[in-house]
């Protein structure tokens, strides 16, 4: 099957919509499929990543652990758009420390969240074939 | 006679805050719940409006709903109280009307 460059675009806070969690479902499917998948988060997407997720007071599953287990699918290119965080006070810090293993290099843990400038998320976008908005 | 205003929303996505703040009367209170709980918090491109809604209104965000999206309640903009599901329902009962923005 050929493989292809496929970025997953998420736009929405979790919990409120259910958005969020249909992204992540069809990313784990791509990634079986083993296409090249990468994710962009703009907007209140980047909400979706926040640290310290506690659902318990919503009755709601918290799914945020499983960003953790993108990179063991080798979806290992997070970018976060820089003006999308800035417009909501956040900074990398209030992110989840999202890392792949490389096992070209020895299993070294590297991040997988990648910030770009709107310009430059541009640029990614324009070598994908399949972009999906979510 | 006072209003209870609840936002589900988040400002950046919908207006519903917008026009909650710009159509809410003196004196009535508005409760940040859901997705609406983004507004609460200080340091974004809407505090300012929300600051200035608090000179009118008082402004509430939802506990629960705040740790679901892991905001901190150390970040919510000074002035804004921070209530659980039992202190939603004593604001619907000490207001004569709910008006729902969503």
């Amino acid at each position: 099957m050929a493989t292809k460059n496929f970025m997953f675009v998420n736009r929405k806070a979790p919990y409120g919509t259910v958005y969020a969690l249909e992204s992540l479902e069809v990313v784990l499917i791509g990634a079986a499929f083993e296409q090249n998948v990468s994710l962009a988060f703009i907007g209140d997407g980047v909400y979706q990543i926040a640290k310290n997720q506690k659902t318990d007071g919503i009755g709601m599953k918290n799914f945020s652990p499983t960003y953790k287990a993108l990179g063991d699918y080798e979806v290992t290119k997070l970018y976060v758009e820089k003006e999308s965080l800035e417009a909501r006070g956040l900074t990398l810090d209030d992110l989840m420390d999202l890392t792949w293993e490389d096992e070209d290099d020895d299993y070294a843990e590297k991040p997988s969240i990648i910030l770009v400038s709107s310009t430059e998320l541009a640029a990614v976008m324009d070598e994908q074939e399949v972009v999906l908005s979510f | 006679m006072s209003t209870l205003h609840t936002v589900n929303k988040s400002p950046f996505e919908r207006d519903s805050l917008a026009s909650c703040v710009r159509l809410a009367s003196k004196g009535c209170a508005i409760l940040l719940i859901e997705d609406g709980v983004f507004g609460a918090m200080a340091g974004t491109d809407h505090s300012d409006m929300v600051k200035g809604a608090m000179e009118n209104a008082s402004v509430y965000v939802l506990g629960p709903d705040l740790a679901a999206r892991g905001m901190s309640e150390d970040r919510v903009i000074d002035g804004i109280q921070v209530v659980d599901y039992s202190g939603f329902v004593d604001l619907t009962k000490q207001h004569d009307t709910c008006q729902s923005w969503l």
